[in-house]
């Protein structure tokens, strides 16, 4: 008995599992109902602190400072609907680059640009990479005008707010450049799904919540 | 295969038998019950230094106008006295059977991550120096544990004492949550076959509703801490009233993660309790489902009843009924749980072991415990008692009397398994009745201090106002608790090397974890058990106590990959090398990224000294250091 455990263990190396889902995908999971409530706390300040504002700027308002200097309303809802239009077409390359690692070798994906897993891999990044750069414009004209993270309690949720979204994007675009490395480096095959998907569910959960942000920063008045 | 008849009673398998032995091998170690036993000695360790500190609070209280201690160190005291009973004894305490039990009760051969387990520890471990050192050097967290703001952002709190405490709860709260996703994935997925949700020992049903509380509250506390240090190190507003910022956002924050820890701190002992009367009774746990369920509901509940910590602030009355409801309502599961433990002991054979008496002295302990949290659940009574020593009796009495009563209880049934020796039985009474007497000593006088007004933080009153006596009985009742844990402290370093020792099923117990020795091998289980019954080993040597529960047919034996055989004693005799099971390899690399994360956190520190310069380059190359240390761990093999 003793030494079938042995050879099928030695041989398979694949877990039994309870559920037949991988141990990380589950702690993936666990991970991203952990960052929920991360966001959760970081929207709910915004909100409560919305209008609570003493001095300007304000988001959506334009506001005369003592010294008779106007400042118009601070937010760039095109700039950044660019920007939010980006993120979004980054988690479509992410799913192109899930589909075609899982499916590498089957037809319709050999010798295809669906299949090439390298390239999306290195859209989703760049794309990721580009909604940085959006928002780094964004933080220095806010600052270039007058907003900075101590000006008031808009700039400090704000600031505060996207720039957890921003970190947790700038690991993501880590992520996937260091599977774009492996990708290169010996090449993702099938058996590596589950790599690829547990980028792709963080990659996801943090599109959505820019897509919350989104709504609630800057286009609900 | 089943009989352990002839086998020796000692322990087959010790660390020294498969080459882990060493300081080097318990740095780097990756087995869950190596690191449990980390955890165990070092909270125990906290647990007395967070006692000697009540001693200095009992000792300057102990008469009016004493100057044992000064103001300024006395508001250090009892911040680091729940500061650390809290978050670096009681649940790492829980944390220990955690990392002991729950693979050995599911059938489990580790952890879904052992070295994310180790990483846990270490950041447990080096964040709580980190906390605690600072008391001798006079500047020791003085905020309180709930560390209200804006009393503790800059403006009010200018010393390092609150970053030290800022800093130190943020790197614990890394520790709990990748312990949380670690638990979590283990219990959905580890389980040995035939070990449904509804047959899982009641220990690791009451610690699976723990992680998700720690996944879920933890992330709060980290955004409410986060707003405080960007509110002390960058000059942002989140607390700044003259900026128009709420007065109440921390407190709200605080108790939406607050409460939601204090069933962190029970629900474990709870866990033991479920274990050890049903062993003690010779009876299988009386309603198990709804223990399952109301476990669940006291969970669910929890984020629920938040407010009440805040009945004192004016929230109005439809808040302040709704918190009042549903904090009323938390009382009905807990009190089936309580009814239930009893009609677990109702007809059986009862064995009065430590433990036993431990386990009953929780239910004892908690139920005043509770019923005084019910009497301040009511708006108008809770504005008497709040801020008096009446809110410190109670949650005394759910805190020493409930969770460090079940963990002693834990402790003592669960030695045998962990170190292969029982402890003494007659310095465990002894510990247990002088415990129980000196507690009731120290904290029931303390209801009548605080209806009698005294408010809780004081560091010295006047005498004349009737709180004389009462003070000077909790007094003496603290120190003889100072005095009784001796005791305990004796007969666990004692009992590991003289102790009785134990067999692999030392108490007559149900669960799989009694199915393997004592203590266990590094494998756990030789061969993974199909499980069909809640108490699998009673089925094998008591079928009368178990005849009334739910059995499956073993048929999922058949499952694929799961090599598994019906329950048996497991003698352990063999090396993992001779079984073929594969073990994770030791390394370091958890404890230096969790070294690296101390220092990150810790370097700030330096900016609030003058050395912007040397902030940001400790904690830039720690954060190097971090990331770099996470490549290397996760392109290394497991095993």
């Amino acid at each position: 008995m003793a030494s079938a455990v042995a050879h099928a263990d030695t041989h398979e190396h694949t877990h039994y599992t309870s559920t037949g889902l991988e141990n990380r995908k589950v702690a993936i999971w666990a991970f991203i109902g952990s960052e929920c409530m991360l966001f959760a706390s970081l929207i709910s300040t915004y909100l409560i602190y919305k209008g609570k504002s003493i001095v300007g700027p304000f988001p959506h308002t334009p506001w005369t400072s003592p010294d008779g200097h106007v400042f118009k309303p601070i937010l760039n809802i095109p700039v950044t609907s660019q920007s939010t239009f980006v993120l979004l077409m980054s988690s479509l390359a992410m799913v192109l680059a899930l589909a075609a690692v899982e499916n590498r070798g089957k037809p319709g994906y050999v010798g295809t640009v669906l299949g090439n897993s390298k390239l999306w891999l290195a859209a989703t990044a760049a794309l990721g990479a580009t909604f940085l750069g959006y928002q780094a414009f964004e933080f220095t004209s806010f600052v270039h005008e007058g907003l900075t993270i101590r000006t008031n309690l808009f700039g400090s949720t704000f600031f505060t707010l996207t720039g957890f979204h921003g970190a947790h994007v700038t690991a993501g675009v880590l992520w996937l450049l260091t599977l774009l490395s492996i990708d290169i480096k010996r090449g993702l095959t099938p058996k590596d799904t589950l790599l690829v998907d547990m980028c792709a569910l963080y990659w996801h959960f943090v599109d959505v919540v820019w897509i919350a942000i989104f709504t609630l920063v800057y286009l609900i008045k | 295969m089943a009989t352990t008849a002839a086998t020796p009673t000692f322990a087959p398998h010790t660390a020294a038998s498969y080459g882990q032995t060493g300081i080097w091998s318990w740095i780097t170690t990756v087995d869950h019950k190596r690191i449990g036993a980390l955890y165990l000695y070092t909270a125990l360790f906290f647990f007395l230094f967070g006692g000697l500190e009540a001693g200095l609070i009992r000792w300057q209280l102990a008469q009016p106008n004493q100057h044992i201690v000064s103001a300024e160190f006395y508001n250090q005291l009892f911040t680091m006295h729940g500061t650390t009973m809290i978050f670096l004894a009681i649940m790492p305490l829980s944390a220990a059977f955690f990392n002991f039990l729950i693979p050995l009760q599911i059938g489990a051969r580790d952890v879904a991550f052992p070295r994310l387990n180790a990483f846990s520890y270490w950041v447990y471990v080096l964040g709580g120096t980190f906390m605690t050192l600072p008391i001798f050097f006079n500047s020791a967290p003085n905020g309180g544990w709930f560390g209200y703001a804006p009393l503790s952002t800059l403006p009010y709190s200018s010393g390092l004492n609150i970053d030290f405490w800022v800093m130190g709860l943020q790197i614990l709260g890394i520790s709990s949550l990748a312990a949380a996703f670690n638990f979590i994935t283990t219990i959905i997925n580890m389980r040995a076959p035939g070990m449904t949700l509804m047959r899982m020992p009641m220990f690791t049903w009451m610690s699976f509703v723990v992680q998700f509380l720690l996944v879920l509250a933890f992330p709060v506390i980290t955004i409410a801490l986060v707003f405080l240090l960007f509110d002390r190190f960058f000059g942002t507003n989140f607390y700044e009233i003259a900026a128009g910022a709420d007065p109440l956002l921390w407190q709200h924050l605080f108790w939406i993660f607050g409460h939601p820890e204090v069933y962190i701190l029970i629900l474990p002992a709870f866990g033991l309790v479920s274990e050890i009367l049903p062993t003690f009774s010779r009876k299988p746990l009386f309603g198990y489902n709804v223990m399952v369920y109301s476990g669940i509901m006291i969970g669910f509940l929890a984020f629920g009843v938040w407010a009440h910590h805040m009945f004192a602030v004016g929230m109005g009355a439809t808040a302040d009924t709704v918190f009042a409801l549903t904090t009323m309502l938390i009382g009905i599961p807990t009190g089936v749980k309580i009814f239930n433990w009893i009609a677990t002991m109702w007809g059986g054979q009862i064995r009065f072991t430590a433990a036993m008496k431990f386990a009953i002295g929780l239910i004892a302990l908690f139920t005043i415990g509770g019923i005084s949290g019910v009497m301040h659940s009511s708006p108008p009574a809770d504005l008497q008692q709040t801020d008096t020593y009446f809110i410190v009796a109670h949650f005394h009495y759910v805190l020493f009397g409930g969770s460090i009563m079940g963990i002693f209880a834990g402790i003592y049934y669960y030695y045998p398994k962990i170190t292969g020796r029982y402890m003494n039985e007659t310095l465990g009474t002894w510990h247990f009745w002088s415990t129980f007497v000196a507690m009731n000593l120290t904290f029931f006088p303390m209801h009548f201090s605080g209806m009698l007004g005294m408010p809780r933080r004081i560091y010295t009153y006047d005498a004349g106002q009737g709180w004389d006596t009462f003070n000077m009985i909790s007094s003496i009742g603290a120190g003889l608790l100072i005095l009784a844990t001796l005791f305990f402290v004796v007969n666990f370093l004692k009992s590991r090397k003289s102790g009785a020792v134990a067999s692999g099923d030392a108490w007559g117990a149900g669960t799989l974890e009694w199915s393997i020795p004592s203590p266990p091998p590094d494998y756990n289980f030789a061969e993974i058990p199909v499980v069909t019954s809640r108490y699998p080993l009673w089925d094998l040597k008591h079928p009368e106590r178990t005849a009334g529960i739910a059995h499956s047919a073993p048929d999922v034996m058949t499952i694929t990959g799961a090599h598994a055989t019906p329950v048996h004693e497991e003698t352990g005799h063999k090396t993992a090398a001779e079984l073929g099971i594969p073990m994770p390899f030791n390394t370091v690399k958890p404890a230096i990224a969790a070294l690296a994360i101390v220092m990150m956190f810790g370097g700030l520190i330096f900016m609030h000294v003058g050395h912007f310069a040397v902030a940001m380059t400790i904690t830039i190359s720690s954060a190097c250091l971090f990331v770099g240390t996470l490549y290397a761990w996760l392109t290394s093999p497991l095993e």
